[in-house]
């Protein structure tokens, strides 16, 4: 693939946003996915790593991924110049269980740079074809601070939306941020979504996700209804190299996507 | 369908494989050290060997094999595939528990999501003579995992060594093939009632004590057993087992590359590494022993029967012949079984 657009989307530059072009028009049209599926994207001579796909399949003609700096493929990424090639294999991985969502509520929860795949879900929730097919969507967006948010403008224009709640919250506000500041599972808490006819996608770094479950749990999610999406190292991306695996499962072919009662069933090796 | 072929036309034999096909057999290359090589001259073949250190996976899952090449062109990037295998091969000399695991690395590279071409192109083209393990050694226990010392599941022809000569039997439609081989003369009755005799004397010898019956269900109990904290212990991490295992089939990916040409390739990798699993981030899943070790027995006996309704482990006994600081599989297998927990108890009063 050809990356069309790269910008750095905190102001940490730790996060770099690329939206790569398909070289042949086909294989652009042949390119289908659900929101929750990864890419493995190489860069030859340095190698290959997993990425969540950021963009919607609703999105037609590109994908986006953002790439958080942190190895040597990653930095590669983030210093890859636009118009160059990439190497791209995908979709992987079974992504989230949208028809379960239909006619239900959605809580969307994220934090931090794991917004990425839930970007994906709320742009191909929120599109006119899909949006009937869910009742009320909610989300839950934190970061450490404001610069450390990802698609801002797009937050913004979310905000404006009657069909959709979002609430963004950071952990230090600045002076410039007149939104809500607080931790997640407080602000969870504080909004108190309704667990009726409602999944829960909960996106975001352990610790969040450790404090963020239990506030789920008094709100009276079941845990079949609550669905997280899994990182480890990986490499093949099909179950072969066998890294990934938790227990008799692949996290890059069984997952990454998986419910709360699918892991308490599966040993705690992640 | 059985056949016979006399000792005396063995190298002949394995001259006309050689002129036909690419043959693979053991090969001696210095003391101790032994493997299965493409082989050029009958006299390389060593089939007194019973089992080659380096176990029949490298044939077609090698140690190190190139994906495709690479070239950077300005940004512009030009990818070629390797060379697809187009020979016909035939493997002569394995025996019955490096067979096995090879159709236990098909469930894996063959199996029902995804195939692995790399594998799939070699295995195609691939013809397996299995050998009869007349004397099996005493670290060898395939009596126990499923298999025998004269189990001829994968094999496509099968040859039991009768001393003078070898009973020859064609197995599959690949080993069918060899019917009009002109070597290949009629058995005799003889020849047939001795090698039931030879392959009677034999089963009795692969161990079959090591309690590996329902050892799925006994593992689902102890993921977080003490146990685990006891059994890696005397483990140094060298990855030797894994390496040599026949089944074990973990690999790497990695770039190589000089300035802008290079190729991806694919490595034999190791659960009992440490960073095997560490992330970029720092946080490992596995960062000791203990759940390393976990890994490499959970995923043989527990993780692999319930994917595959099999145990992932052919009792070559190679993990234990060549472990540094003789970890036995044998015993930790024995450890989780009521009768293995009892002795441990007796042993410690």
């Amino acid at each position: 693939m050809v990356v069309k657009k790269a910008y750095v989307e905190t102001t940490d530059r730790m996060l770099r946003t690329l939206e790569l072009g398909f070289l042949n028009e086909e294989d652009g049209r042949n390119f289908d996915f659900i929101p929750g599926q990864f890419c493995e994207l190489s860069i030859l001579g340095k190698g290959e790593a997993p990425f969540g796909i950021a963009s919607s399949p609703t999105e037609n003609g590109s994908l986006k991924f953002t790439i958080n700096k942190a190895g040597v493929v990653t930095t590669a990424l983030h210093h890859i110049e636009e118009g160059a090639e990439i190497g791209i294999r995908g979709p992987l991985g079974n992504g989230y269980p949208i028809d379960l969502f239909e006619g239900k509520n959605i809580l969307v929860i994220g934090g931090g740079f794991a917004f990425t795949t839930l970007r994906s879900l709320i742009v191909y929730l929120l599109h006119p074809q899909n949006r009937s097919k869910v009742k009320n969507i909610t989300v839950i967006y934190g970061a450490r601070m404001p610069g450390l948010l990802l698609y801002r403008e797009e937050l913004l224009e979310w905000d404006k939306r009657h069909d959709l709640k979002i609430i963004v919250t950071v952990d230090w506000g600045d002076k410039d941020w007149k939104g809500k500041v607080g931790l997640v599972p407080n602000v969870l808490e504080e909004v108190a979504p309704s667990s009726e006819n409602t999944c829960a996608v909960i996106c975001g770094p352990p610790i969040m996700i450790k404090f963020t479950f239990p506030k789920l749990m008094a709100l009276r999610f079941p845990n079949e209804r609550i669905f997280t999406s899994l990182e480890k190292r990986m490499k093949c991306g099909f179950g072969k190299c066998g890294r990934c695996n938790i227990g008799h499962l692949y996290v890059c072919k069984d997952g990454p996507v998986f419910s709360y009662a699918q892991l308490g069933k599966l040993p705690r090796d992640y | 369908m059985k056949l016979r072929l006399d000792k005396k036309d063995l190298k002949s034999f394995l001259q006309s494989l050689i002129d036909q096909y690419d043959l693979y057999a053991p090969v001696q290359l210095t003391e101790g050290v032994s493997v299965y090589k493409k082989i050029d001259r009958p006299g390389e073949v060593s089939l007194t060997l019973l089992n080659p250190q380096k176990p029949l996976k490298e044939i077609f899952f090698p140690q190190s094999e190139v994906m495709f090449d690479f070239e950077k062109v300005g940004k512009r990037n030009q990818v070629t595939s390797t060379e697809e295998v187009k020979k016909e091969r035939v493997i002569l000399g394995a025996r019955p528990c490096d067979i096995q695991a090879i159709s236990i690395l098909d469930e894996i590279f063959l199996g029902k999501d995804y195939t692995d071409v790399y594998f799939l192109q070699k295995r195609k083209l691939t013809t397996i003579i299995g050998f009869s393990c007349n004397h099996p050694l005493s670290t060898c226990f395939c009596s126990s995992t499923g298999g025998s010392p004269f189990f001829r599941e994968g094999a496509d022809l099968f040859f039991i060594d009768l001393e003078e000569a070898f009973l020859v039997e064609l197995l599959t439609e690949k080993g069918m093939a060899f019917q009009k081989n002109r070597f290949f003369k009629e058995a005799d009755p003889k020849d047939i009632s001795l090698a039931k005799e030879i392959e009677e004397k034999a089963s009795t010898k692969g161990d079959a004590s090591v309690p590996i019956e329902r050892i799925e269900k006994r593992l689902n109990l102890m993921m977080e057993s003490p146990f685990w904290d006891r059994v890696h212990e005397k483990c140094m991490g060298c990855r030797i087992c894994t390496y040599l295992c026949p089944t074990c089939h973990c690999f790497d990916i990695v770039d190589e590359a000089l300035n802008n040409r290079g190729h991806r390739v694919r490595n034999w990798d190791s659960c009992l590494s440490s960073l095997y699993s560490q992330e970029t981030s720092g946080h490992n899943p596995r960062p000791s022993g203990r759940e390393r070790t976990r890994q490499r027995l959970m995923h043989k006996f527990n993780y692999f029967p319930k994917n595959f309704g099999r145990v992932a482990c052919v009792g070559c006994g190679r993990c234990i012949l060549y472990c540094p600081v003789n970890f036995d599989i044998r015993q930790a297998i024995e450890l989780t079984s009521p009768k293995g927990i009892k002795k441990e108890k007796a042993e410690v009063n």
